[in-house]
């Protein structure tokens, strides 16, 4: 099958490159462009790993293909550290709170939270869990995620003030 | 799994889409906002030869007002209608419904048109359109049909859409609270193993009252009790005309054991679907008569 060439722009970045048709939108990101803080879970749109930003709502890579992404802007979890590359505050909370134990569903979790933050900056726990809902964690028992976003949310809005 | 190979026509207009569809001779299928068809090509139970893509086709999105009617363009997201005034002021059994499906990352993406032709028989878009009296546009090289949504779920997954026609639109009556006084009602309620999953049994009511609290119009649709949601028509016969309490309600509710005939699977068994299904049901109704009654 002929490759179609697409070009897109990913944490702020021109992208351009030919695929293949099939190839998902979360294969795109890992193997073509190199940015393996996206996580493969179980590909077929059950588990949330797999969650970006795409023109700024979250979404799950693997359910897209990427000939779709053409034209379109992705912020993956890369994209919320801070310009130097240090985590950025989510990420910062996360850690803190312990928000993660093995990881794999972090990427997920924190496009989730930036996304509701983005729109929310005092979000209630039913606001947190519902915007969480797409994203299993078979580690932390969600509670401390939690914790980490309403840190995260109330750092915020101090910085905001 | 990864998908097998196919060709991919990225359609600009609706016509490009049916000359694709006609050209893949039943071998093309359409994706819209992936979230069903996606999983089904990662784990390869759909191998199309050609997947036309309609998400750039500007005239299947957006909502309006026409003629007494709301109609919503088949690739409308999950998200965009679930925030539409239009919809949440005049539809809103619907915005009920769509608050029940899927997760942020999927209503974002899933498109009211995919979930109505993917035709899952938990999913909720279909069971309030079914309840709402909608109808469906379909077009094909041929030209344009529309087909009323008690005739078009055919079984699970299979629907009165041909592999040729592309699904274009959703027209919903609208049924406005009316100068003489009578008034909508309307209630959706699920059990599902976690918010945001496939309902294992649903129920929708939408019930108009007149200015004296009778019942001038009423409408009860099940989902998870069968292979495609349906409508409980004896028991919506006995409603009509009455004053409806919960005792008038509990007397109808047998109507629902013959019209339904749920199966045994890993979520639950066809003895608790048919348990379910009666206490949504006197749920929804409940609910719709206390939210129209004057
Ligand atoms: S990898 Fe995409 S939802 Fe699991
Ligand atoms: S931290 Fe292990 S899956 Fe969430």
């Amino acid at each position: 099958m002929s490759q179609r060439e697409i070009n897109l722009s990913i944490n702020g970045k021109t992208y351009a490159a030919a695929v293949e048709p099939r190839l998902s939108l979360l294969d795109f990101l890992r193997d073509h462009a190199g940015l393996t803080g996206t996580h493969v879970g179980c590909e077929h749109g059950v588990c949330g790993a797999c969650s970006i930003l795409f023109d700024g709502v979250p979404i799950r890579s693997c359910l897209m293909l990427a000939v779709q992404a053409d034209g379109h802007a992705i912020t993956t979890v890369e994209g919320l550290c801070n310009e130097d590359g240090a985590p950025g505050p989510l990420q910062d909370a996360f850690q803190e709170a312990h928000g993660l134990q093995c990881g794999y569903c972090t990427p997920g979790m924190l496009i989730s939270a930036q996304a509701l933050l983005a729109g929310n900056s005092d979000p209630s726990i039913a606001e947190i869990k519902d915007a969480i809902g797409g994203n299993l964690c078979r580690c932390t028992g969600y509670v401390q995620i939690i914790e980490a976003i309403q840190l995260a949310a109330s750092r915020l809005r101090e910085a905001g003030q | 799994m990864k998908a097998a190979k196919f060709d991919y026509v990225l359609a600009e207009s609706i016509e490009q889409a049916v000359a694709a569809l006609a050209a893949g001779n039943g071998d093309a299928i359409i994706i819209a906002g992936g979230q069903s068809l996606m999983p089904m090509l990662a784990m390869r139970l759909a191998t199309p030869a050609t997947v036309v893509d309609i998400n750039n086709i500007a005239q299947l999105s957006g909502i309006e007002a026409i003629g007494g009617e709301v109609v919503i363009k088949a690739c409308t997201r999950q998200a965009t209608a679930l925030a539409s005034p239009l919809v949440q002021m005049r539809l809103p059994l619907l915005a009920k419904a769509i608050s029940h499906v899927g997760h942020q990352q999927t209503r974002n993406r899933g498109t009211v048109g995919g979930s109505l032709s993917h035709a899952d028989p938990a999913s909720e878009i279909p069971l309030a359109a079914l309840a709402m009296d909608a109808r469906v546009s379909l077009r094909s090289v041929a030209g344009t049909r529309e087909v009323a949504l008690a005739d078009f779920f055919l079984g699970p997954m299979m629907t009165a859409r041909a592999d040729n026609e592309i699904l274009l639109k959703v027209h919903f009556p609208e049924e406005p609270d009316g100068p003489d006084g009578s008034r909508m009602g309307t209630a959706f309620h699920e059990v599902s193993e976690r918010h945001g999953d496939f309902a294992v049994v649903a129920a929708a009511a939408q019930i108009q009252l007149d200015a004296n609290g009778r019942c001038i119009k009423a409408a009860l649709a099940l989902g998870g009790v069968n292979g495609v949601p349906r409508r409980i028509p004896a028991l919506e016969a006995r409603l009509r005309g009455t004053r409806i309490d919960p005792d008038a309600v509990r007397a109808v509710l047998p109507e629902i054991a013959d019209a339904i005939t749920p199966g045994d699977d890993q979520h639950a068994s066809a003895a608790y679907r048919r348990r379910v299904a009666g206490v949504l049901a006197e749920r929804a109704l409940l609910e719709a008569v206390a939210e129209a009654a004057p």
